[in-house]
């Protein structure tokens, strides 16, 4: 992690502290399974996810990665088994500890400190808060001269910047992040991966997937490598990459992906 | 031939002098339109979100017979007002059968399902964009409702229009509920079919072209409103 530009970023007196309350970890998935069309796409799964690590879901096109995140996330519902964030109170909603951020961001027409406004009001926090959430995450994320832009007229990255500052406002324990760098330049790419790695070090866990091998390596703790629907193997980030488990996750870093 | 242009002679006549009676007619048939859109906005659009994002039994069935309902005759609508308004009906006591509260009523119920099913359709294409990033941030199919309205409002602005178009030229519903009363009830549309009947087609013409002039006017300021907030808003 790019600790100097991390820092650069994190303002002395935010209005964001670290998420301190209780946290909802860990996320266990049971035996979890989604079947569509006939078809089952994700086969059992079973982990479970503890501490604040960045967690990097990797495999091929059509493996089931996104289908993954979005089980955890609880957009799906799993069709077989169950995921449980133990940690969550009784009574308490574990969506609204989470966030997430999609390869290709769904900005409201509105400007853009209106798109954090909304989430902000959808996480149930007082009207009198929200202006100085919104900008302590604008100027976090560098999107301040933006903030009565229309949101649709930023362009690919800064509108995946607004994305993670609408996730950042809500302050998720939990962020899911499915390819968010996929359609982004070099530059662009380097600014998200260091907005993630600030919210990392400020506590939030962070659950991604990337076909970006290198992104991956810069900052993973620990992979899972899914193969046809399954988990294969879920390692520390290091051992991975030089001496992997499963013989798929070695022809997958080989390059010599099987079908 | 010169029949014809002796028509559209007048025609121009009355609009130049701003004939007191021309423009009492026009006033009236905009009050009754604006109205009964205005009423199916208010109706229409929560509906048609709902149908769209709300699922429950019987819901596609619901979705085609609102679709259906776009094509109701104008006619057959005013008789139903006609029946319920009048002193025998179910609501006669309220002495509203040839006023034009009763071409509101008839012109509202013939422009709410045209909102509410365009709605439906727009909201229903939006939600499949929208659906899991709403959904992330916490909201509910409910809750969402108006976000989605508001994303959508460039698009519903062509529903609104369509809904307009719809109260502005019929005539069938408002001949039969209002009477095409002198002063109280006449309508651009009942006004030219009595006029033609009685065989003065200048004061016909005048007003349809009076009618097509204020249609035309209408969708113009709103298309260039609506481009240029497009344009900004993308």
């Amino acid at each position: 992690m790019n600790k100097a530009t991390a820092s650069n970023l994190t303002a002395p007196d935010a209005a964001i502290s670290q998420p301190d309350r209780a946290t909802i970890l860990p996320l266990r998935a049971e035996n979890v399974s989604f079947d569509a069309g006939g078809k089952r796409l994700v086969d059992s799964l079973t982990f479970t996810l503890d501490d604040r690590l960045r967690t990097f879901i990797l495999g091929s096109n059509g493996a089931g990665k996104s289908l993954t995140l979005r089980l955890c996330h609880g957009l799906l519902l799993p069709s077989t088994g169950r995921v449980v964030w133990e940690g969550a109170a009784r009574g308490e909603d574990p969506l609204k500890r989470q966030a997430m951020v999609f390869q290709r961001p769904v900005l409201l027409r509105r400007t853009v400190a209106q798109n954090i406004d909304y989430a902000l009001k959808q996480h149930g926090i007082h009207r009198r808060e929200r202006p100085g959430i919104i900008d302590d995450v604008l100027g976090r994320t560098g999107l301040t001269r933006f903030a009565k832009s229309p949101a649709r007229h930023l362009s690919g990255g800064e509108q995946q910047k607004l994305a993670l500052a609408r996730a950042w406002a809500t302050r998720p324990q939990v962020l899911f992040l499915d390819e968010p760098t996929a359609s982004l330049d070099p530059a662009a790419t380097h600014a998200v991966e260091n907005i993630i790695d600030t919210m990392h070090a400020e506590g939030t866990r962070i659950i991604m997937t990337t076909h970006d091998l290198a992104q991956a390596k810069r900052h993973a703790d620990e992979v899972m490598f899914i193969y046809g629907g399954r988990l294969m193997e879920k390692t520390p980030a290091e051992e991975f990459f030089n001496t992997p488990r499963s013989g798929e996750a070695a022809a997958f870093l080989n390059g010599e992906l099987r079908w | 031939m010169t029949d014809i242009t002796q028509a559209f002679v007048t025609a121009l006549q009355l609009l130049i002098t701003f004939d007191s009676s021309l423009v009492e007619i026009v006033t009236l048939s905009m009050q009754v339109s604006l109205s009964a859109v205005a009423l199916a906005v208010l109706i229409g659009l929560p509906l048609g979100a709902a149908l769209a994002l709300f699922k429950f039994p019987g819901r596609n069935g619901l979705v085609v017979f609102l679709n259906a309902l776009m094509g109701l005759p104008p006619v057959v609508v005013g008789l139903v007002v006609y029946l319920v308004l009048s002193r025998a009906g179910p609501l006669g006591v309220l002495g509203l059968l040839f006023t034009p509260m009763a071409m509101i009523i008839a012109q509202t119920i013939l422009v709410t399902p045209i909102v509410a099913a365009l709605t439906r359709q727009v909201v229903a294409d939006l939600w499949v964009e929208y659906s899991e990033q709403l959904r992330s941030l916490g909201a509910t199919p409910a809750s969402a409702i108006p976000a989605l309205l508001y994303d959508a409002r460039f698009t519903l602005v062509t529903a609104v229009l369509a809904g307009f178009g719809r109260a502005s030229a019929e005539v069938g519903a408002v001949m039969i509920v209002g009477g095409n009363i002198d002063h109280v009830t006449r309508t651009m549309t009942t006004a030219i079919a009595l006029e033609v009947s009685k065989g003065d087609l200048a004061l016909a013409l005048g007003l349809g072209i009076v009618l097509i002039s204020l249609s035309l006017a209408i969708n113009a300021a709103t298309y260039s409103v609506k481009q240029r907030a497009e344009a900004a808003w993308a």
